[in-house]
């Protein structure tokens, strides 16, 4: 099993190639297929013989209603964001610094519930949804959002706010700073990076979100993003715009690829956060 | 309104560091009542759209879908009462939709979750030893887990279709994404995808905490790597994996934008219990629906409390694995300073 220093360094060049292929080769076949035209779209080259943006223009034709459903998932997964943020900030710095009875239960709690199937409680508020009129709601979609973004948020902002060293509250406790205090003027600004990248990781996710999308909303103009993808159809039943599928995919995912290029160690540091203890 | 309740916090502050013992149980009662304070809203949101919902859930699954009362003959409005009537059905008119989409919920988080774990150690290992290159792999490694699994569906439907790339690849003419086998080959290849990568991440970060003296001291004994490995690395490596594979699992368990965008609604091959109750409360079957939901949930309970159990996976992951997190905190906090 002893192979020469060279051979090994050539052995993990072609590992880290695979790898990076593997993850990127899907998403550049979608890139690729939407920048082609439709009437070489079965083309199956790996570069477009002509770059077309027909399909672009056709996405974001104001016919097509996708824009205003890009709409809709800003306003739903930024408010999820927002409200999910706000109670889980407050509940993790409980959950890292202070002493109670029942934490860890409560903190198996909070997890537990982010694994739960979505389903389980889409069912019954779907019902009660339908009573109250909020069928095709912004609400519909937010509140059931929040049965998995806040334990995600409370889950990571927990794990950012215990690497934090304590010393840094009791130094302005002692300078005089109530706890409150030490709180918001030392705390918050110094989690400022965890706090963003736990809104990263709960944007994300719940921009993602599908099932309760799709069960709350029968009217195009107020489904997000991806259950509009998932609905595009062609002029007749037989023909699937692929092409539109893809620019649409693409425009809906690369707002997500932007962020993750710019904050990749970050959102890698908040994704193993509470794993690698 | 935080702030002000704990204003007199000065002195209890000078308590904590020289404590007489009556004022620091005084001190901890305090700091009780400011828990509550911060914890009760985020209980009280989750009691509302998590537990709330549940025990709804529950009541639902006892009540029939409206219609034609076949003892008065009147159409009703209201749910009737059935009792246990949606879950006897499992067994009787509804048994082999839902046996199916039980087996096929088992059968494709099983063998999602075994081949993620494989492709995710397998990349943990090479990311682990590259130094060149590595931001390349960690943001490459992050786009399969950003793009929203209903784009994935999307994309691999055109993948998978019968003009598409992986025929011609392939040299085959499968046609994937109709009823059969293939259809859930189509799934779990879309699905691994995906979520390896997410393994091989926090895999990664178990590996950075294993100290290299250890592996020194195999090699100076003469393990071979291999030994190294099954010896070495991967008991060490286990309860980041535990938790990486305890989350894929659960998350396979409710597998249903997938199936349903890349194959479609309906389809016997690859209908899960997720889709089945979807699919019954789109059409206003509330009741057998909520059954269905109790009935995933309680397996998703189960599964989750025989990997803590069974396991030992650690998900709060508090301060009992107290050394390990030594090593992490002087890395972290230059990058909080920073």
């Amino acid at each position: 099993m002893t192979l020469s220093p060279r051979l090994r360094k050539w052995l993990l060049y072609a590992g880290v190639a695979a790898v990076v292929a593997y993850c990127l080769a899907p998403f550049y076949w979608m890139l690729v297929s939407s920048l082609r035209r439709t009437s070489d779209i079965f083309d199956n080259s790996l570069f477009p013989t002509r770059i077309s943006f027909e399909n672009y223009l056709a996405v974001l034709d104001p016919s097509a209603a996708f824009t205003r459903a890009l709409l809709n998932s800003v306003v739903v997964a930024g408010i999820t964001t927002l409200l999910a943020l706000i109670l889980a900030t407050f509940t993790a710095y409980a959950m890292a610094r202070l002493e109670f009875r029942l934490k860890r239960l409560v903190l198996t709690l909070i997890i537990a519930t982010s694994m739960f199937p979505v389903v389980s409680i889409m069912v019954p508020l779907l019902k009660m949804f339908v009573d109250m009129g909020w069928i095709n709601t912004y609400q519909a979609m937010i509140v059931p959002s929040m049965s998995f973004t806040l334990p995600l948020a409370v889950w990571n902002l927990t794990a950012f706010f215990r690497q934090m060293p304590r010393e840094l509250e009791h130094a302005a406790m002692v300078d005089g700073c109530t706890r409150g205090q030490a709180f918001r003027k030392v705390i918050i600004p110094l989690a400022a990076p965890g706090i963003f990248t736990t809104a990263i990781i709960t944007f994300i996710a719940a921009w993602n979100e599908f099932l309760i999308a799709l069960s709350m909303t029968n009217k195009p103009e107020m489904q997000t993003a991806p259950v509009a993808i998932s609905k595009f159809s062609g002029a007749t039943q037989f023909e699937t715009p692929f092409g539109s599928q893809m620019a649409a995919g693409v425009l809906v995912t690369i707002p997500l690829v932007i962020m993750v290029l710019l904050f990749q160690r970050r959102i890698v540091a908040g994704l193993t956060a509470g794993a690698a203890k | 309104m935080v702030m002000t309740q704990n204003s007199p916090a000065r002195p209890r502050a000078a308590a904590s560091f020289a404590p007489p013992r009556r004022r620091r149980r005084r001190a901890t009662s305090g700091s009780a009542r400011l828990a509550a304070l911060l914890v009760s809203p985020t209980l009280l949101v989750l009691t509302v759209v998590v537990l709330y919902p549940t025990i709804v859930a529950l009541k639902d699954s006892l009540f029939g879908t409206p219609g034609l009362d076949p003892k008065t003959g009147f159409v009703r409005d209201t749910d009737p009462f059935v009792g246990a009537e949606n879950y006897t059905a499992i067994f009787g008119d509804a048994a082999d939709r839902f046996w199916n989409a039980f087996w096929n919920t088992t059968f494709l988080t099983f063998t999602t979750v075994a081949l993620e774990t494989v492709i995710g150690v397998a990349m943990a290992l090479i990311m682990h030893r590259a130094f060149q290159g590595r931001a390349l792999v960690r943001a490459s490694i992050l786009v399969p887990w950003a793009i929203p699994t209903a784009v994935s569906g999307l994309l691999w439907r055109w993948i998978f279709n019968s003009d598409g790339i992986a025929n011609t690849l392939t040299g085959q003419h499968v046609l994937w994404t109709t009823e059969g086998f293939h259809a859930q080959v189509a799934v779990i290849i879309a699905d691994v995808w995906k979520t390896a990568p997410f393994i091989g991440l926090l895999v990664l970060a178990g590996l950075q905490v294993i100290n290299k003296e250890v592996y020194e001291a195999a090699r100076m004994d003469g393990a071979s790597p291999l030994r190294q490995f099954w010896h070495i690395t991967l008991p060490l490596v286990k309860p980041a994996l535990m938790v990486a594979v305890l989350f894929r699992t659960l998350d396979a368990l409710r597998m249903f934008d997938l199936p349903y965008i890349l194959i479609g609604a309906q389809k016997t091959s690859v209908e899960t219990l997720s889709m089945l109750a979807q699919d019954e409360a789109a059409n206003v079957r509330f009741g057998p629906a909520a059954a269905y939901a109790v009935i995933l949930f309680l397996y998703v309970f189960l599964i989750a409390l025989a990997f803590v159990r069974l396991l030992g996976a650690n998900v709060v992951g508090d301060d009992e694995s107290g050394p390990k997190r030594g090593r992490w905190l002087p890395r972290r906090r230059t990058e909080v300073a920073a």
